[in-house]
């Protein structure tokens, strides 16, 4: 059994029971969308129009519609690259790695960090398709992988460039991420698919959730998978991020040639993923009234992940100050001279003061829990982060040669295509918000008798105890047994047995198969699939006191025929 | 429930052979010791008494590092069993502890080498020679000249002062709190522990850096690299859960702590090799884009270890470090199991130490590669030691802690 520390804030406000959990998580599914979701939508979805037609303005005329020169070959569309593929680092992280350290506080956000993770590298991908010009040729750089033959004899990806890895890393990391989200949607699509009404809702869900039936087998089958697939994702939450800071670092470019760039990039992306997670489940649990589920405690978790990875963000930075100095290279000191004195200074203020200075107040445990500062602090970080990537690459506008140096402007497709990514990004997460459960819901059941409100206070009814004794009273039978004990019946046809008055194991071991049998299928179709037939037996040595031999007998029933 | 968990007593006394043996290995320490010293003293040639002398010193210092940076990380993830509110390691908290004690003995040979190295009675540190700083000198280095406002003295001292201070200072604030916990009970002692341990976590992410730059990578003086400092604390981290699993199954199997179930050791094992893979990540993280730039200021440090006498002992202890917990922990039930988790804790402790040999050694003694069993002797005297004064603590104190808030839920973990 597992006990919880008295000391653990609840994570489950509100006098919740499992079916209040169901209902308060689909609610969504079922209701209909409120005006604020309309307005919300529909501003979404203008913007993102706008930076589609953006985007198939620079596909059809050519990059030269970018504010790109001579000297800067590369600004907004690899800043804002780097920037979602980093948000896109809180939800797999938060999935695998908080699953592997078991911090129950994961369950109420992982489905939407996820959800965040999915939309994020999709919005990162169109920047590097775009950047190639000619995007109908895109897939040439799957060529080894594809099997590919060109029109143009021996036409191979550089090997050597991690711009390729870049390739291989980021939809490996999509591939698996997407993978753990659905398998982790399953259960819970099944349990929409059960409630739904309409037709059409009922198919769509039952195919979503591939004929789950939630029986023992499958959910054991479910969390060796869902193990498996943290262990996998957690060395892909490193390698992403790494090999994006390779892009950089594998040069020899002053400000880009690094060591820490890796690790760095990595805190970096944790600390911007979080801060998207924060802003997105601040709107959630408002939205869609999730208040008990994604607490104040949640909120300030997350605020000390960004706290703490904003201090290791924070000692790269001075770390890299420090050795640009203490190397003695002339170019590496210039370089951030540069970046904090040259033309970007404001960039590389606003990085400064998002990224180190304002995470700190967080320290303060009244500030952490405050959810409207969290609220702005987490949009201020995301901008912060943005800045930094900036500054990074705008390190390139002055290179050796005075002459070359030149100043970046944005044009206006710069600027309305990197808008539009955040409206379809939006559009995506409003969609989803309306139509998936947002919370793991079933996870969440999970840790409501060790974490919620009402558990922990010791206030939760207990129906079945309630029941139990009632029936005791009124049908005579004297004591009852704990008919759970037996493999296959749980509190809900313990209950429908005792009411019909098998209440003992006595009652139990003499009963007939058939007669159990229709005692389930007059409960409803939910019952109809559990088998009774060795329920009779097993009451027969509980009823004799053979509990080594029942528990032997269970675990037959359970690795085998079962 | 909660803060009224049974009392278990559990009393460890460090006895019998084990105890014996402890001693004649440190007798075995001393007699190296004594005899790397005696090398220097004969009648040699000004370059052999030079090579003498780097040998004796670096292996001093190595194996100072070494056990003063598994201490070092014991305070470390003590700070974060508070701050992150963490449950399962209650029950091993008097280990950690223990562990924790060596540093204020540990930092004693530390210091004795920098003391030696500040009278130039060592060359560990190029930069202390005046004359490479002066101008007039025709041993002066520009480079390293331009490095002054950070490597002189005065910062070396001041910083490393400031630094061992706090350290020990929060070793022994937590050992205090920790029996006045037990004591006293209520959760007073517990605030003040999380306040403090969030305090000391800022306090170690800072300074961690700045020594392992002061005193590690200021030996290769005119290297460089951003990365190191979380590089070389990665590996006194790893080091650590090495020790802490190790300590705590020898302790099982004297069939003390009964209470640390099957789980508590899987997390254990987890921890080891999860934090081999983020060592193995860092070394390769600044192996790899060193490697690919090739730009001299910094393959300067690679080339003697990669191409010279080092090459076995480099490439040997990446691979013992990162292959072994990976391939034999690797799976959950190995990660359970006390014999594979003791023969890969021996193999990372081995391994780790050659890494901080290899971090140390080559920019000391330089072509003079000279590894033997005096090597080996006083490494085992070093550990020797160590066990001595952890064995000790151990014993002081009962090895369940009593009235800590999360003391049910760590007994109760699975």
């Amino acid at each position: 059994m597992h006990k919880e520390a008295e000391i653990r804030e609840p994570l489950i406000l509100g006098d919740k029971s499992y079916k209040q959990i169901t209902d308060d998580v689909v609610a969504p599914v079922f209701g209909k969308a409120n005006t604020q979701w309309w307005i919300a939508f529909g501003i979404s979805a203008v913007i993102a129009l706008w930076g589609i037609g953006c985007i198939l303005y620079t596909i059809g005329t050519g990059i030269g519609v970018w504010g790109l020169n001579t000297t800067v070959g590369w600004a907004w569309d690899i800043t804002n690259f780097v920037w979602w593929v980093g948000i896109g680092h809180a939800g797999t992280l938060i999935s695998a790695v908080l699953l592997l350290l078991r911090q129950k506080w994961r369950m109420a956000i992982n489905r939407s960090a996820e959800a965040m993770t999915i939309f994020a590298v999709m919005m990162a991908g169109l920047f590097p398709l775009m950047h190639m010009g000619r995007i109908w040729n895109a897939h040439w750089i799957m060529m080894p992988v594809a099997l590919f033959k060109n029109n143009f004899g021996s036409l191979w990806v550089n090997f050597n460039s991690p711009l390729l890895w870049d390739v291989f890393a980021i939809s490996t990391y999509f591939s698996v991420s997407l993978v753990f989200w659905y398998i982790g949607l399953i259960p819970d699509f099944a349990t929409i698919r059960d409630r739904a009404v309409k037709p059409l809702q009922k198919k769509i869900y039952s195919i979503l959730s591939f004929g789950w039936t939630g029986n023992a087998k499958a959910w054991i089958r479910f969390e060796e998978v869902s193990l498996v697939l943290a262990g996998l994702a957690t060395p892909l939450v490193f390698s992403v991020h790494s090999i994006v800071s390779m892009d950089f670092a594998t040069s020899v470019i002053p400000g880009w040639h690094t060591t820490i760039f890796p690790p760095y990039f990595v805190a970096g992306a944790i600390f911007s993923g979080f801060a998207m997670v924060q802003t997105l489940l601040l709107i959630v649990r408002k939205v869609l009234h999730l208040e008990d589920y994604i607490t104040v405690k949640h909120s300030e978790y997350m605020n000390i992940v960004i706290v703490i990875t904003g201090s290791m963000v924070g000692t790269a930075y001075l770390s890299e100050l420090f050795i640009a100095w203490y190397s003695g290279v002339e170019y590496e000191s210039y370089a951030f001279l540069n970046r904090a004195r040259g033309p970007y200074w404001w960039a590389y203020l606003a990085m400064m003061s998002c990224n180190v200075i304002s995470p700190l107040l967080f320290f303060s445990k009244k500030l952490r829990t405050n959810l409207w500062f969290s609220f702005i602090l987490s949009i201020v970080v995301n901008i912060g982060m943005w800045f930094e990537r900036f500054v990074i690459i705008m390190s390139t506008a002055r290179d050796y040669l005075p002459s070359n140096w030149d100043y970046f402007h944005p044009t206006f497709v710069d600027i309305g295509i990197f808008i539009g990514t955040i409206g379809i990004f939006f559009c995506l997460f409003l969609l989803y918000a309306r139509t998936f459960p947002v919370l793991a819901l079933n996870e969440l059941k999970s840790i409501l008798k060790s974490s919620g409100n009402n558990y922990k206070a010791g206030t939760a009814p207990d129906p079945f105890k309630h029941n139990q004794s009632a029936l005791a009273a009124t049908s005579g039978l004297g004591k009852n047994d704990d008919l759970t004990k037996i493999e296959g019946i749980g509190p809900k046809i313990a209950q429908l047995l005792i009411a019909d008055g098998i209440a003992s194991f006595a009652a139990l071991s003499s009963a007939d198969v058939d007669t159990i049998k229709a005692v389930l299928e007059k409960a409803g179709k939910r019952y109809q699939m559990h088998d009774p037939t060795t329920w009779p037996r097993q009451a027969k040595l509980a009823l004799e006191g053979k509990w080594e031999q029942l528990e032997n007998l269970q675990d037959e029933l359970k690795g085998g025929k079962h | 429930m909660g803060s009224a968990a049974k009392y278990i007593e559990d009393n460890y006394k460090f006895s019998g052979l084990a105890k014996t043996v402890t001693w004649v290995l440190l007798l075995v320490g001393l007699v190296s010791l004594v005899l790397l010293g005696l090398e220097m003293t004969g009648e040699h040639s000004a370059e052999a008494h030079h090579a003498a002398s780097a040998r004796f010193w670096s292996n001093l210092y190595v194996n100072s590092f070494f056990f003063f940076g598994i201490s070092l990380a014991s305070l470390f993830f003590m700070a974060i069993h508070y701050a992150a509110e963490v449950a399962w390691s209650t029950v091993l908290k008097r280990v950690i502890e223990a562990i924790g004690t060596y540093i204020l003995p540990g930092v004693i040979p530390m210091l004795i080498v920098f003391v030696a190295a500040s009278m130039h009675m060592n060359h560990i540190f190029h930069w202390m020679d005046p004359q490479v700083m002066d101008p007039a000198s025709e041993h002066f280095d520009a480079l390293i000249a331009h490095k002054k406002p950070f490597l002189n003295q005065t910062v070396f001292w001041g910083m490393t002062l400031l630094f061992v201070l706090g350290y020990i200072w929060y070793q022994r604030a937590t050992r205090r709190w920790s029996l006045q916990e037990d004591e006293q009970g209520g959760l007073e002692v517990h605030k003040r522990n999380f306040n403090w341990s969030a305090a000391f976590l800022v306090f170690f992410g800072y300074s961690s850096i700045v020594v392992v730059w002061l005193w590690i990578m200021s030996i290769d003086t005119h290297w460089f690299s951003t990365l190191f400092g979380w590089y070389v604390f990665s590996g006194i981290w790893i080091s650590f859960m090495t020790v802490l699993t190790l300590v705590v199954l020898w302790l099982k199997r004297l069939g003390h702590m009964p209470y640390v179930n099957r789980k508590h050791i899987h997390d254990l094992g987890k921890w080891m090799f999860g934090i081999s893979f983020l060592w193995t990540y860092l070394w390769f993280s600044q192996y790899m884009l060193i490697w690919y730039a090739n730009i001299p200021e910094e393959v300067t440090y690679y080339i003697p270890r990669m191409f010279g006498e080092y090459k076995a002992l480099f490439f040997g202890m990446v691979f013992v470090n990162f292959v072994f917990p990976m391939i034999l922990l690797m799976d959950s039930e190995n990660k359970m199991n006390p014999a594979y988790l003791t023969i890969v804790g021996v193999l990372i402790l081995c391994g780790h130490w050659c890494d901080v040999y290899m971090l140390i050694t080559p920019a000391v003694m330089k072509s003079h590669f000279h590894f033997g069993l005096l090597e080996v002797g006083l490494a085992l005297g070093f550990l020797a030691a160590f066990i001595l004064i952890v064995s000790k603590a151990l014993s002081q104190r009962n090895l369940l802690v009593k009235n800590n808030p999360y003391l049910e839920e760590s007994l109760h973990h699975h």
